[in-house]
């Protein structure tokens, strides 16, 4: 009797058990979601981030011009001149053109080495963090190298050193993140590592990929990649500012920060044309920032 | 705490060792053989052959590293391909630039964020903590190199109040504090401080409002201080760990001067860095770059130092 209802009763507890997670868990997102619904400025960004990132995929039907096509005779002209609603740059393309052009390759050098530097820097991290002892030492101790230099000076060396271009650019934007994430990663992961559920996990014999992809990534995964948002907004600002020192895109392609570059002769002739590809920099990374810290309030991530 | 000063600076050394090894690599790593960062391109084989036994350039890459970091050690580092000039001669001259730039720059970031998050954190949720918080946030969302364009649009442009370049009468000429020279200073002063001013001021912001909700602010509260007395409690709790994120800001311009300086011209180690990038100068950047990381790893080691001396609540074994 006892033998057929001792089961039973422990199924039926494991039923209800994963009733609640999956009730909790459900209730943690739908929580996330009802305080970003709360936070205007968040939802704000959110919007504008949308509505850039939609301008720019769609730049070659919306775009009134051809971005590479200039000419002479209309150079530099200002902000509001038929046809060209915000002015024509120092070789006569079309602004409004150029600036939803550029936002490609902007958006792209700001995304993709925060992308890379997430994937290779929470595996280090968690590794790290993880292992610890000696596998923690040797990583760690090579972060710290490199946060022995200042971000803008580590990425103006390496692609100074690699020469300019998109590919050496975003080689070294990596390379700058990674050791903060995986400062991050190693410091949540080191957290997590020590508590119950883990401990119970390894006595219930789980493999140590099994508790880190289970335990540990579920864990620890929403506060790096809250950190990683935060991170968009540095690596826009960095990667126009190599193609402003010419270390990222080469012309004729627009790019927002190249473009300032090339524009600055024209501060003299044009002032308010020359300063509009920063204005999108500007946008873009502050938007970026707004929506890493409404995410963080809402997934209640602390540090 | 003498074991943990003595740990602090020993693990300097490595770090230090380690930024070297880095920036020796930095030549490697460039396209090319490194030989080309020594001779011009255009000179006859049997000189560079000649060079690279000079150099040491024929040896194994470790024993490389040793020559190299030897010269280093004695203050050589290297000749420029540009001007033929040593690179130190250049150096020199425009670290003090850039250190009369940033030391201005961090000073006036600090005053404003200081204020900024003093106000903020004081006076939490209010209309003025609001205000702050979204001027925090657009200074460390601005790109900086285009603030320095817009000021320079409006204040030598339009308004054409102050220079737009160089950092004297002459371009370059020697400093002296006068007007004349000052006013080259506050454009890109004022520029470069944005980026501290955001970060001091979310950082003052935290640590105001965390001790405020301390309890002996409740005591002191309690015991009837008036609100100036109990400002100089919490100024006082909250200075070392703001003057050592103040301290790490001060290396952070240091290197990341370089778009600022470019857009203003200012003859400092950022200018110097963009003209050796431009000209593919690999023993400029190289030692440019290694001064001054060395000079961040120093600045770290003081800032620990520092604080740890500063703040009795540490207690490091």
């Amino acid at each position: 009797m006892s033998m057929s209802t001792t089961p039973s009763a422990a199924e039926a507890e494991l039923a209800v058990q994963a009733r609640q997670a999956a009730v909790k868990s459900q209730g943690y997102w739908a929580g996330v979601w009802k305080r970003l619904r709360r936070d205007p400025v968040t939802i704000g960004c959110a919007l504008v981030l949308l509505a850039m990132f939609l301008a720019i995929v769609l730049a070659p039907m919306i775009a009134p011009h051809d971005p590479y096509q200039g000419s002479m005779i209309r150079r530099l002209r200002a902000i509001g001149t038929p046809n060209y609603p915000l002015g024509t740059d120092e070789l006569g393309r079309d602004m409004l053109t150029r600036l939803l052009y550029g936002g490609r390759l902007s958006w792209f050098m700001g995304i993709v080495p925060v992308v890379f530097a997430f994937v290779i820097g929470t595996s280090l991290g968690v590794l790290a963090g993880f292992a610890g002892g000696k596998v923690n030492m040797a990583i760690m101790r090579t972060t710290d190298i490199f946060y022995a230099f200042p971000s803008v000076l580590l990425a103006v060396a390496i692609s100074g050193a690699l020469g300019a271009g998109i590919l050496n650019a975003i080689l070294a934007l990596t390379l700058v993140f990674i050791p903060q994430i995986i400062r991050v990663a190693e410091s949540v992961t080191t957290g997590v590592r020590n508590l119950d559920f883990v401990d119970a996990a390894r006595a219930s014999g789980a493999s140590a990929f099994t508790i880190v992809r289970v335990h540990v990534l579920g864990n620890v995964l929403g506060p790096i990649f809250v950190y990683a948002t935060s991170l968009i907004s540095v690596c826009m600002i960095l990667a126009s500012g190599l193609s402003f020192l010419g270390l990222g895109t080469k012309p004729p392609e627009p790019e927002w920060g190249l473009m300032l570059n090339t524009l600055r002769t024209a501060i003299y002739v044009q002032p308010w044309v020359a300063v509009l590809p920063g204005v999108c920099i500007f946008i873009t990374s502050i938007c970026f920032n707004l929506l890493s810290d409404g995410l963080r309030q809402a997934m209640d991530v602390k540090a | 705490m003498f074991f943990y000063l003595l740990r602090r600076i020993l693990y300097a050394i490595p770090i230090a060792l380690a930024v070297g090894l880095f920036c020796f690599m930095l030549v490697q790593i460039a396209p090319g053989d490194p030989i080309n960062a020594i001779v011009p391109a255009d000179a006859p084989g049997d000189v560079v052959e000649q060079v690279r036994r000079d150099y040491g350039l024929d040896k194994p890459l470790p024993v490389q590293f040793g020559i190299w970091l030897w010269k280093v050690l004695h203050g050589d580092l290297g000749r420029s391909l540009a001007t033929g000039r040593s690179v130190w001669s250049d150096l020199s001259g425009a670290i003090v630039n850039t250190l009369r730039l940033a030391i201005v720059a961090s000073g006036l970031g600090f005053i404003m964020g200081c204020v900024l998050g003093g106000l903020a954190g004081t006076f939490r949720g209010s209309v003025v903590d609001r205000a702050a918080v979204g001027i925090a946030v657009a200074g460390v969302s601005v790109p900086h190199y285009w603030l320095g364009m817009v000021l320079v649009v409006v204040f030598s442009v339009q308004l054409n109040m102050l220079p737009a370049m160089g950092a004297g009468p002459s371009g370059s000429g020697d400093w002296a504090w006068n007007w004349e020279h000052m006013q080259h200073l506050i454009l890109p002063a004022v520029t470069l401080a944005v980026i501290p001013m955001g970060i001091v001021t979310r950082t003052v912001r935290g640590i105001i409002a965390e001790i405020m909700s301390q309890e002996f602010v409740t005591a002191l509260r309690g015991k009837g201080l008036t609100r100036g007395r109990i400002f100089v409690h919490v100024v006082k709790n909250a200075a070392p760990n703001a003057l050592a994120v103040m301290g790490l800001q001060l290396g952070y311009l240091m290197g990341g001067s370089i778009l600022v300086e470019t857009v203003f011209s200012w003859p400092g180690t950022g200018l110097l860095l963009n003209n050796a990038i431009f000209q593919r100068d690999l023993p400029v950047l190289q030692g440019t770059i290694l001064v001054l990381a060395m000079f961040f790893v120093a600045l770290n080691l003081v800032v620990d130092l520092v604080q740890t001396a500063l703040d009795p609540r540490i207690k490091r074994a």
